[in-house]
């Protein structure tokens, strides 16, 4: 065995043409139905993100795709196998970083990644070379020797994400993977996933409810309420909406608002203490705006449309208030997950 | 932030990827998980000083005070035999009964905060991961016995060298019943408080109820009963006694003191004794192995 055998070759099921097939997924915890029927797929290699409130069902998606949770319908295909009937396959080809910790805080970073080492059987000549390698990659090979209850909620996600690389796993799971991290952090957790990625040939599915986080993937599947609502590349996304966003600043904002929706049949509203509005070819219709407003303009912007736009564009709210029209019932979900899964 | 900002640029230019490989579940990954959950106790062991320390204090004022102080008014009934020395095989088991119950807490612990997932997500069976954690409970109240076993000179308990390898058997074997049952409970409960809420409501009235402190011969019939249940009573008494037949005491002392086990006045070997443990130890491992592939 050869250290640079390639992944696909050691962990069985050679080329599928798919990374993560998912047919008509759903699952159900008595009464609530935390996803009905979602259907994608993921080419292998891709950046794949799931994006919605907390509660829209992402986290019970991905639990069912490693295999912790048991679909109650549909079906889904992970690196080849099933998720239901062939869920070791599945446990060796995938790594994991979950939304809450999972580290021992008692050992040293080398020992939660040896322990992980361990329990998945990686050939032990190749561990302190591969160990190094991820440890390296996220910047903690200097504190290995350190207990982990010593280190930052950043750096304890980096340890976690090399915990996750470490058994070259050909799809990596990251559910929220930057939560609860102040955002220089965050940015620098994405620096090391993408040097990651781009070392080895992995797919990576993640779920996040920052959009800007959701810029990096490749595609993203817009999920609401257990469905997904919509699905392609940021880009595509975007150019869905198929309007700009305009910012103006006035002397009278009501007056403004009352205008724009009297004269050009637009809904705005002030958001960030500017009248704010989105509107096909932004740019052409500035000119317009001057010319018939009727209303004194101090200073205006136009900028492409954001994911914010996207998902208020798909779903009718803002992630933030359906995220809190969702807390409820998240909260009643992951009661019952997690009572589940005890028994 | 800076220091790990300077780590991310010389990393860039990987020379190569060491990829490794899971291989498919196999008797060898089970048992290398087995050992790791099992290294893992010792290692958590090892870096908490604090706890060796403070889980030897209990035993220690149970053996010096209330075996000193209780000398005063039962020599008259103990025929010349030091209290310590009497109550030397039951504080042991206590102090093997209070660190096993502490690293089967750590299970509910390993839940609370999340390490629980990384194990059960891992391509192995949860058997060995339960198995792992039992041996690892026991080596690690094995070593707090160890500690007390070094202490027999202190009770006048003699250093014969089979005397001190029964000790270490029948205290191995009760870290390995005590922590299967701990691990079984802790499959229930999953809030720490609550665990060791019911631990104390366990451990204390079994640790009583096994004649620790008292000889199990013509008891009151009510406690004479309770004491014959108590499973621990099976892992005091062959200690008990084997450390007795080391003494140099009277028969009459020997007879009073450790008098053994006996079920409808037929006398119980010391060896159906220590079988009892063993059984239930094994029973119960069977029960927390089912309780948490059950979940599966």
């Amino acid at each position: 065995m050869t250290a640079t055998q390639t992944a696909s070759q050691s962990n069985g099921a050679a080329s599928e043409r798919h990374a993560i097939e998912v047919e008509s997924l759903e699952k159900s915890f008595d009464e609530i139905q935390a996803v009905r029927g979602v259907s994608f797929e993921v080419a292998p290699g891709e950046v794949f993100g799931f994006l919605g409130p907390n509660g829209a069902g992402k986290t019970t998606t991905i639990n069912m795709l490693c295999t912790l949770v048991k679909p109650t319908g549909g079906s889904a295909r992970v690196a080849g196998h099933d998720v239901v009937r062939e869920r070791d396959e599945v446990r060796r080809n995938i790594g994991l970083v979950f939304q809450d910790q999972t580290l021992d805080g008692y050992l040293t970073a080398k020992q939660n990644i040896e322990l992980h080492a361990e329990l998945y059987g990686i050939e032990s000549s190749l561990v302190p070379k591969r160990m190094q390698q991820v440890l390296e990659m996220v910047g903690l090979w200097e504190r290995k020797d350190s207990p982990v209850r010593t280190f930052s909620g950043g750096m304890r996600r980096r340890l976690e994400i090399a915990r996750g690389f470490m058994h070259s796993p050909r799809v990596l799971f990251l559910d929220e993977p930057t939560i609860g991290l102040d955002p220089q952090t965050r940015s620098s957790i994405w620096r090391y996933i993408r040097q990651l990625k781009e070392a080895e040939e992995i797919t990576i599915f993640m779920t996040t409810h920052y959009m800007d986080e959701a810029e990096f993937c490749d595609r993203i599947a817009i999920m609401d309420r257990g469905e997904i609502v919509a699905l392609d590349t940021p880009e595509a996304l975007k150019a869905r909406v198929g309007a700009d966003r305009v910012r103006i600043e006035t002397e009278d904002d009501e007056a403004a608002i009352a205008a724009l929706a009297a004269k050009f049949d637009i809904e705005a509203q002030v958001a960030e203490g500017a009248v704010t509005f989105l509107v096909a070819g932004g740019e052409q219709f500035v000119p317009r705006l001057f010319a018939e407003l009727g209303v004194p303009i101090k200073a205006v912007s136009v900028s492409r449309p954001t994911l914010d736009d996207v998902f208020m564009s798909y779903t009718g709210s803002t992630i933030r208030d359906a995220e809190e029209s969702f807390a409820k019932q998240a909260n009643k979900i992951m009661m019952q997950m997690m009572t589940g899964g005890r028994r | 932030m800076s220091a790990t900002e300077t780590a991310v640029a010389p990393a860039a230019p990987t020379p190569e990827v060491v990829r490794v490989h899971v291989p498919p579940r196999s008797f060898r990954s089970e048992l290398r998980a087995m050992k790791i959950v099992w290294r893992r106790d010792l290692i958590r062991f090892r870096n908490d000083r604090i706890r060796i320390v403070t889980s030897l204090v209990q035993p220690l004022l149970f053996l010096f005070v209330l075996g000193s102080g209780l000398q005063q008014v039962s020599s008259a009934g103990t025929h010349g035999v030091d209290l310590k020395t009497f109550i030397y095989p039951g504080v042991l088991c206590l102090a093997v009964m209070f660190t096993a119950m502490f690293s089967a807490a750590s299970i509910v612990w390993d839940r609370e905060f999340g390490f629980m997932r990384e194990m059960l997500v891992a391509p192995v069976s949860r058997s060995s991961i339960v198995i792992g954690k039992c041996l690892g409970g026991a080596t690690v109240a094995s070593i707090q016995g160890v500690i007390l076993i070094a202490l027999a000179g202190a009770v006048h308990v003699p250093y014969d060298p089979v005397l001190i390898l029964g000790i270490f058997g029948l205290q191995l074997l009760l870290a390995f019943s005590i922590t299967a049952f701990g691990v079984m409970v802790a499959a229930r409960i999953t809030q720490m408080q609550s665990f060791m809420g019911v631990m104390q409501m366990i451990v204390m009235p079994m640790f009583f109820l096994a004649g620790a402190l008292f000889p199990v011969a013509s008891l009151p019939g009510w406690l004479t009963v309770l004491n014959r249940i108590d499973p621990l009573t099976y892992a005091v008494d062959p200690m008990r006694r084997l450390v007795f037949d080391h003494l140099d005491v009277s028969a009459a002392a020997h007879k009073a003191l450790a008098p053994g086990v006996s079920w409808w006045g037929w006398h119980v070997p010391a060896v159906l004794e220590a079988g009892v443990v063993l059984v239930l130890g094994l029973a119960m491992l069977g029960i927390a192995i089912w309780e948490f592939s059950a979940g599966e």
